[in-house]
């Protein structure tokens, strides 16, 4: 049954995505290699959306994704999966919080899932990257872009939309 | 506290939870500035030392922080009560925003000028993530030990294709290894 295993599998992200919303990116993009509930392509479009819509990023992502595997009702499973650990484990640490967080084995581990997790990020970048630039304008675009991005500080919805735009007039 | 207050108090906690999934952009650390607005200095619910533990609790918790941020305080208003009304107020404006425009979207996708705009988008959303790359390394490798840990897995990745999944459990299992050594 799609519900279930849309619950599963968002439940699972809810549970390893550990260090907030662009964490689970690379979880999203192995689904898109697992199922066929949504492509790679579509992923970048979902995180664009997420990041220039009200709301912590993760969330979107999971609504929007879950949206588009199986409509309503998927979009509202996908985010209460999503959730649901994370509100189980928060609800279990407020009762021991300063003791946790001081903890030795707590944070050796939390600082050697730190690294892995930025690692997973930029493979998925890469993944991504290889589906969107197929031509030398895109692939000029892109280093341009990234530059701009990096050196001048504006929100994501500003480049987001600027990106849009620009597409439309190089006809990307 | 009687029922009735309580309610009412529940009301409240959903009201400041709403409004912050509403009004805020982007996720993580960019909600921080309406978290202090609305929870220290408007409502009081928590002191500003509150929010940066529950900040830096909720990077070592699996799940969205912001999420975390609201199910931790609506635990310490309410307890379990507080805790499900606050997680669910902060998740419900975007429940219904992204549902309604990826409606929207889906109809438009075989519009040329749309498929032209989100060509575009593609690659402008790649950039912004390997500049968040570039943010998290800064601030997640520190040591010999994570920087070498970066990259064992980043060749893992290359080599072996291994899911997110089973990264994340190998490394919580190499701290786990180091702390136990380094005992």
């Amino acid at each position: 049954m799609i519900y279930g295993l849309l619950f599963w599998e968002f439940f699972k992200i809810g549970l390893f995505a550990i260090g907030g919303g662009m964490v689970t990116i690379p979880f999203l993009f192995d689904l898109t290699k697992k199922y066929s509930w949504f492509t790679a392509e579509e992923l970048t479009n979902m995180i664009a959306v997420s990041q220039s819509t009200p709301g912590p990023v993760g969330v979107n992502m999971a609504t929007y994704a879950g949206f588009q595997t199986a409509g309503i009702w998927g979009g509202i499973i996908a985010t209460f999966g999503v959730v649901l650990p994370s509100v189980i484990i928060v609800i279990w640490v407020s009762k021991l919080l300063s003791h946790y967080k001081n903890n030795p084995w707590v944070m050796e581990i939390m600082a050697s899932i730190r690294p892995a997790v930025v690692a997973l990020i930029l493979l998925a970048g890469f993944e991504l990257l290889k589906l969107s630039v197929t031509d030398w304008i895109s692939a000029v675009f892109g280093v341009a872009f990234f530059l701009m991005v990096y050196f001048f500080k504006k929100s994501p919805i500003f480049y987001i939309i600027l990106s849009a735009v620009l597409g439309i007039i190089l006809k990307l | 506290m009687n029922r009735r207050m309580s309610m009412a108090e529940l009301g409240k906690i959903f009201v400041s939870f709403f409004k912050i999934g509403l009004f805020t952009f982007g996720g993580g650390y960019a909600m921080m500035p309406l978290f202090r607005q609305e929870l220290i200095e408007k409502r009081k619910y928590i002191t500003e030392d509150e929010l940066i533990d529950y900040y830096s609790i909720g990077q070592c918790t699996p799940g969205v922080i912001a999420v975390n941020v609201a199910t931790f305080t609506g635990y310490k208003i309410q307890k379990v009560l507080g805790a499900t009304v606050a997680t669910l107020a902060i998740v419900l404006p975007s429940l219904l925003i992204i549902m309604v425009l990826a409606g929207i979207l889906n109809t438009l996708s075989d519009n040329q000028m749309v498929a032209h705009a989100f060509a575009g988008i593609r690659i402008g959303v790649i950039a912004l993530i390997l500049k968040e790359v570039i943010v998290l390394f800064k601030k997640a490798v520190a040591t010999k030990f994570q920087l070498a840990l970066f990259i064992c897995v980043l060749f893992l990745l290359f080599c072996v294709h291994l899911s997110a999944i089973t990264v994340v459990l190998l490394a919580a299992f190499a701290g786990f290894v180091k702390r136990l050594k380094d005992r």
